[in-house]
């Protein structure tokens, strides 16, 4: 049809801004997004996924920068002119047309012939064939959710835009649907960009998450490598629990730093920090840390705490401690001996944690 | 239909679905009849008994020699004679009755579009101006139109001036009545598609942008679509009333050529003896009207819309 651009390759946001009004809710970003991958856009409302994912799909244009799909521009284009489709959070079912012409709708637009066959074959694939006939009002949240995704996946577009799709949909039928959406995404292999503010979400389903914070991206990675090591602060906090504390960096030995947090020497894996002089924010992950009575030998990271709470959880136990510095630390430590450690609030109790697990990020960011 | 079989024998089966305490079922049922009870009083009084009392009046006779006298009688001559003498002034009523709602519509549609849509901070004041007319009589607003289109006002007069205006008057012609049907009746009409268009999720428009329909297509397919539940609550409020109206007549119309809502206005007021068959007319255009509601709904009805 007129205007429409076909366009084959990676997505590439080139320093996109987009302003509304003094507000600036995306800031210079550039982005990568190779084809065929399941990327994440992830972060709290208001960071600016939501209009990063419509600069792409054109319901936005960009103050400045450029969209491009391979090396076609899209810039500037109509949403009916790109080979881009969404699947918007509030599925946005067309409520006057059946669930099969809701799915043929995009085909018919681009005079496919086969349109309705091609709507079946969707309805196929997200095991919605039995619904065809309905209208999104007799449907419940959950195969609304698959009918949308159908009626974007049918176009075979080159990028599929997923706006929180899972966000109305219980935890049962949300995990359900993170498996469901992974298989359905290699299955037909487009490249899926999917936005959340579910940390869990983006981790299970995503090659790669970019975490966006205030209109920026504050670190883009796999998931373990995310979690495993933050660069800010915000990263830290946002994706996973992390214990953290506040030092100053003394001295180094080897290959290490060593941070002095009130008195107590911890030490940080030089690569594993991006500061190295001055403040320091350190962090552990929950896991990472052991719990003992006694002042474990030879360890090094050794802060003295005072139990608050227990959970046992069955296959582990989680511990909140106090910390002298006034922070409060949770510790995740699975039952696997026979002996249980018998904690009561008010226990005094050694943290311990390998060097190596620790990260250092910079104390004002985020 | 078959998944919902399982869930009826559910709902059937009185093990699992053991039925409430009667007591609450009474006080409860007893407290939505309380509630009925105002309502259905004042549609009582004031509607089914005048609307089986204009049925009786309908069927009676008149007293031969005595004007204005009338008895009691299964009588069906008064709808012969209301459906014989004045078959022209029904056809003239749902002529210009529909020619003011197709107009009224295509009005209102750009009106209440431009109102849910593009207005932003203006809304609220094009709201006002819609329903600002409905400060004044409907009487006193139908006589300035008698005065906007009067011959000797600039409405004739630029027209006259640019020629396009044969018969030289404006007044006291059908398209005077139609204009005023069309005015008066034009805030039924864009209310109700106002309120459906701004009810629509603008996520479902931006979702036939996304699915390749150009801006066009989007309103032709999906937003317009969306908003028949309005147009069609829009068209029956503009043709209903316009349908029944003399106002309009009265006072913009030419002297012959009434509508039928001027025949029974004479009829029950300026004619002796004219309560029969004036009676038989108002029946009558309620049935027609009834009977083209109903094929109209039946069409395009849109009950299964959200």
């Amino acid at each position: 049809m007129a205007g429409f651009r076909e366009a084959r390759g990676d997505l590439q946001l080139e320093s996109v801004t987009k302003t509304f009004g003094d507000f600036t809710a995306v800031d210079d970003i550039d982005l990568h997004v190779p084809r065929g991958s399941f990327f994440a856009l992830l972060g709290p409302s208001g960071c600016g996924k939501t209009t990063t994912l419509r600069m792409v799909a054109g319901l936005e244009q960009p103050t400045a920068g450029r969209v491009l799909i391979g090396d076609t521009d899209l810039t500037g284009s109509r949403p009916y002119e790109r080979p881009v489709n969404t699947v918007f959070q509030s599925y946005a079912l067309f409520p006057h047309l059946t669930i099969r012409d809701n799915v043929a709708f995009g085909p018919k637009r681009r005079k496919d012939k086969d349109a309705v066959k091609s709507a079946a074959d969707a309805l196929e694939l997200v095991q919605m064939t039995q619904f065809a006939g309905r209208k999104p009002a007799q449907l419940s949240g959950g195969q609304q959710q698959r009918v949308a995704l159908a009626r974007a996946l049918v176009n075979h577009p080159e990028v599929l835009l997923l706006d929180e799709p899972l966000g109305a949909l219980d935890l049962k039928l949300r995990r359900e649907m993170q498996v469901e959406l992974k298989r359905i995404q290699t299955e037909v292999g487009l490249t899926f960009i999917h936005v959340t503010h579910d940390q869990e979400e983006a981790m299970t389903m995503a090659d790669t998450v970019a975490v966006m914070n205030r209109g920026h991206i504050e670190q883009l990675g796999a998931p373990e490598e995310l979690y495993d090591l933050p660069r800010t602060r915000f990263v830290a906090n946002f994706l996973g629990q992390a214990n953290t504390g506040v030092g100053t960096i003394k001295d180094v030995d080897g290959d290490h730093l060593v941070a002095d947090v009130l008195g107590t020497p911890v030490k940080i894996l030089k690569s594993r920090s991006q500061v190295h002089e001055g403040e320091v924010l350190f962090g552990v992950r929950p896991e990472k840390v052991t719990v003992s009575r006694k002042q474990p030998e030879g360890v090094g990271n050794d802060v003295k705490g005072t139990v608050r709470d227990v959970s046992f959880l069955g296959v582990a136990t989680s511990y909140l401690v106090d910390m002298p510095s006034g922070t409060t630390w949770s510790c995740y430590e699975q039952n696997l001996d026979v002996e249980p450690l018998d904690l009561r609030p008010g226990d005094e109790v050694w943290l311990t944690w390998n060097p190596g697990h620790a990260f250092g990020v910079p104390v004002d960011a985020g | 239909m078959s998944a919902l079989a399982p869930v009826s024998q559910v709902a059937g089966d009185p093990a699992v679905h053991p039925a409430p305490p009667a007591p609450e079922t009474q006080k409860r049922s007893w407290t939505a009849y309380l509630l009925l009870l105002p309502g259905v009083l004042w549609l009582g009084v004031f509607f089914i008994l005048p609307l089986v009392q204009l049925a009786s009046v309908s069927l009676q006779s008149r007293y031969p020699g005595f004007p204005g006298y009338y008895y009691r009688d299964v009588n069906f001559d008064n709808y012969v004679a209301a459906l014989t003498d004045y078959a022209p002034h029904f056809a003239r009523s749902f002529l210009y009755a529909g020619l003011a709602t197709f107009l009224a519509f295509v009005i209102a549609y750009p009106l209440a579009y431009a109102m849910a849509f593009k207005a932003g901070r203006w809304r609220n004041l094009m709201m006002i101006c819609v329903i600002a007319p409905f400060f004044t009589s409907f009487i006193l607003r139908t006589f300035a139109w008698s005065q906007i289109l009067a011959d000797e006002g600039w409405v004739v007069g630029v027209l006259s001036f640019l020629n396009l205006l044969p018969g030289g008057s404006i007044i006291n012609t059908p398209v005077a009545v139609v204009a005023g049907l069309t005015y008066n009746f034009l805030p039924f009409m864009v209310l109700p598609i106002y309120a459906s268009l701004e009810r629509a999720d603008p996520r479902v428009i931006e979702a036939g942008g996304d699915l390749y329909a150009n801006g066009f297509t989007t309103f032709r397919t999906v937003t317009l679509p969306m908003s028949m539940p309005g147009v069609l609550a829009g068209t029956l409020l503009t043709f209903i009333p316009a349908a029944g109206d003399f106002v309009n007549m009265e006072l913009l119309g030419p002297q012959r050529g009434k509508m039928v809502g001027n025949v029974i206005n004479d009829q029950f007021l300026a004619i002796p003896g004219g309560y029969p068959v004036a009676a038989a007319l108002s029946f009558t255009l309620m049935a027609a009207i009834l009977a083209m509601v109903f094929l109209y709904v039946r069409r395009f009805g849109t009950e299964e819309l959200v």
